[in-house]
């Protein structure tokens, strides 16, 4: 049978449908390596969908075919989730220790959350210079500033974060 | 040709033929034997509830002990078929329970089954003996209670995988004192811990108790109580197997375990603490299935187990096994008709599992009665599909799940045509295909070439036109089963094979481009077809005739079109209020 051809107007695109062509780029199917440009063509293909692939993936609903009581067999360790609350504000935040690459990756992410400015931090003098200071209480229940112990040591011993006015932290040699 | 053969005789004949295949053969020979086969066929499976009614049923067939249901298409296990679409039992179970009062037997999959249905069974067939639900829900524990509580002559009470309402542990405690006919209990998929003392003492008075299938609550420590209780048990699944090692708890484990002579299969495993596994090595060798799909621990541990299962013929495990270990299977367990190899982490795009076609081919190599395979990895190529091929040319079922959507040949970066052309080219025998990878119509054209056997295919991702699809539903002969998803296949095929449907149990498309207009054709024209276009949409009526539908499922039917669908399903082209008797 000679091949069909689709030329009798219907209007018909690979995306899902209800979406315009467009879409079609945007979501995760993979366009098929072109024969004449095998290697180098679908490499870059290859590439380009590695950096979406893990977002899209869990997207798809049913894929892979596997039902859903297999679907959490292992007990991954959950994220190292900790609260985190700031003197003066009404409610608190929570956030994922494990996704944080170091001291100075997190502060940034707290500066962003609670819009304002953390400073630099030194062994001698702590936050000093800037209005807030993050601080968090340890295993043994310890109020601790954040900085003082090694970035792996801290991500295991913290059970939640405070972020502290400046004001508060007289006891500790602070000057604003 | 007028039939000589006295009743009574053609009657015990038959009695011999117990496929339903066979049956349904006889009963197309003459007006004779259609008959003598209605008065005498006792076991029904109906493959598709809604492809007949229960009225027909029980017209043509006056004495029913067993019978077999299946609802939902096999994509409702993978979330495709939204909840509400339908597969109730109750109407059946009303209408059994007044046919057949000495009904002994159901077997129900994929079905919404209510309390209500469970309680109906329970009261209705005083000889009832099984009962066994897979992947069904819809009812609670108060249902197994009144299962438990009122069938008297319970053998099997067997729920695979079902999904339960679980209120309480308490059902179990409903089995009389006087009740010791058990012969099979599957609660594995139960969540509620059950009173240890209850079932104690139900296992203690089951002479007969062959399987029993254990859920999670119960602990490790108690497992010994239990199996002292049961030696003879052939098929065993523990709860959750972890505790802390403690010598005295691992000896006496190890030695009810060797009092288990007849032990043939085990299971269950969760949360495993790979010191306790060794406990098992005396009935390594004894074993024909092992279950450690949900043994999450590594390949080293894995392999030991695996390495002393020189009788093995079922394996299912999880991709921690690795390379190493399916190496191990391949030159210990030359018995092995069947692996299934699921993944650990299905959502993670990269892991540091290595299980790779390697593994599979080596198996293949190794393993010369392996028969099915059902196997979850992350990359393939034609080559390792060619082995395989060649290796296990006796294959039925051939199952291969590569995770990435469109994942070509890793080595090559061609499509995968070539090597699942081989299975279906070197594998003559084979029934049942799932495919994955990157495949163009190529592929379907060596399917509907050489595939003549196949029962039930399965394609996802694949494609690129019509000419895809129709190669399929032209070629392969004994198709009964197809399901797609996300394939670019449309409706010229669909529409020039409509004949073909009406030759197959049932047809599922979805996120393809099959329009409402040429659905709303398939159904006017097809009578024996159910054309249910399943659309959850909200503007869904306002969407043009040309337009693809979201997903559409046709099966044939003698029923005609069914009255329970939700408002998301269409059954398209047919009159609602014609009622169309075709029986």
């Amino acid at each position: 049978m000679s091949k069909m051809n689709m030329e009798d107007g219907l209007n018909l695109t690979l995306g899902l449908p209800g979406r315009d062509e467009s879409d079609c780029f945007k979501n995760n199917k993979r366009s098929q390596p072109e024969t004449n440009d095998e290697s180098s063509g679908t490499t870059e293909n290859k590439e380009a969908d590695m950096e979406t692939a893990p977002a899209t993936k869990s997207q798809v609903v049913g894929w892979p075919p596997v039902r859903n009581y297999r679907r959490n067999i292992v007990q991954k360790e959950s994220g190292m989730y900790v609260k985190v609350s700031m003197d003066g504000a009404p409610y608190l935040r929570k956030i994922d220790l494990k996704v944080y690459k170091g001291y100075p990756d997190l502060l940034k992410a707290l500066e962003n959350m609670f819009k304002l400015t953390i400073g630099v931090y030194s062994e001698r003098d702590g936050y000093k210079g800037s209005d807030f200071a993050p601080a968090y209480e340890d295993k043994d229940g310890d109020l601790m500033l954040v900085g003082d112990v090694p970035w792996e040591m801290f991500i295991v011993s913290c059970k939640r974060m405070r972020i502290m006015k400046g004001s508060e932290a007289k006891g500790l040699g602070y000057n604003v | 040709m007028t039939s000589s053969f006295p009743e009574e005789v053609l009657e015990h004949v038959l009695s011999f033929l117990t496929s339903q295949t066979d049956r349904n053969a006889v009963s197309l020979v003459c007006k004779t034997w259609y008959e003598t086969d209605r008065w005498c066929r006792n076991r029904i499976f109906v493959g598709n509830c809604y492809a007949v009614n229960p009225r027909i049923l029980i017209r043509r067939f006056p004495d029913v002990k067993s019978i077999e249901l299946k609802g939902k298409p096999h994509f409702a296990d993978f979330n495709l078929v939204p909840e509400g679409w339908g597969g109730y039992v109750y109407p059946w179970v009303v209408e059994l329970a007044r046919a057949y009062p000495s009904l002994e037997e159901i077997r129900l999959k994929r079905m919404v089954v209510t309390d209500e249905s469970l309680e109906m069974v329970a009261k209705s067939f005083n000889n009832f003996k099984v009962l066994v639900l897979s992947s069904c829900e819809g009812f609670s524990t108060d249902g197994l209670a009144a299962i438990a509580a009122n069938c008297r002559n319970l053998r099997v009470l067997d729920l695979r995988e079902c999904e339960v309402e679980d209120l309480s542990g308490h059902w179990l405690s409903h089995f009389p004192d006087s009740f010791t006919s058990l012969e099979s209990l599957n609660m594995a998929c139960l969540v509620s811990e059950v009173s240890f003392s209850a079932l104690e003492r139900l296992v203690a008075r089951s002479p007969n108790l062959k399987t029993l299938k254990l859920n999670r609550t119960v602990p490790l420590e108690k497992l010994s109580t239990l199996l002292k209780r049961a030696p003879q048990l052939v098929d065993f699944g523990t709860g959750a197997y972890s505790a802390e090692f403690r010598p005295d708890v691992y000896s006496s484990l190890a030695g009810v375990f060797s009092a288990c002579k007849n032990l043939k299969s085990l299971s269950g495993f969760w949360d495993v603490t790979p010191a306790y596994l060794p406990v098992i090595n005396n009935v390594c060798s004894q074993l024909t299935s092992l279950n450690l799909s949900y043994a999450t621990t590594q390949s080293p541990d894995l392999t030991k187990i695996v390495s002393q299962c020189c009788n093995l013929q079922r394996l299912v495990v999880l991709d921690y096994i690795e390379d190493t270990g399916l190496n191990t299977v391949s030159l210990s367990c030359k018995d092995l008709r069947e692996l299934v190899v699921f993944p650990s982490d299905p959502f993670i795009g990269d892991v540091d599992v290595q299980l790779t076609e390697h593994g599979l081919v080596a198996v293949s190599e190794g393993c010369s009665k392996l028969h099915s395979i059902l196997y979850f990895c992350r990359q393939m190529s034609n080559s390792a599909l060619i082995q395989i091929s060649k290796n296990c040319p006796n294959l039925t079922c051939f199952r291969l799940c590569i995770i990435e959507p469109r994942a070509p040949d890793y080595q090559t970066l061609e499509p995968l045509d070539t090597g699942f052309g081989s299975i279906v080219q070197n594998c003559q025998h084979l029934t049942r295909l799932s495919m994955s990878g990157l495949l163009t119509d190529r592929v379907f054209e060596y399917i509907g070439t050489y595939a003549k056997n196949l029962d039930m295919l399965s394609i996802a991702f694949a494609g690129d036109s019509d000419l895809g699809l129709h190669y399929v539903l032209s070629g392969c002969d004994r198709l009964r089963k197809l399901e797609i998803r996300d394939c670019p296949f449309g409706d010229k095929a669909l529409l020039a094979n409509a004949s073909k449907l009406e030759r197959m149990r049932s047809l599922w498309m979805s996120s393809c481009l099959v329009s409402f207009g040429a659905c709303k054709l398939l159904g006017r024209k097809m009578p024996g077809l159910n054309v249910e276009v399943i659309d959850e949409r909200e503007n869904v009526n306002s969407i043009p005739e040309y337009a693809p539908v979201e997903k559409v499922y046709i099966y044939r039917t003698v029923s005609g079109q069914r009255f329970d669908a939700p408002d998301f399903v269409r059954i398209m082209g047919k009159d609602k209020d014609a009622v169309y008797n075709l029986s």
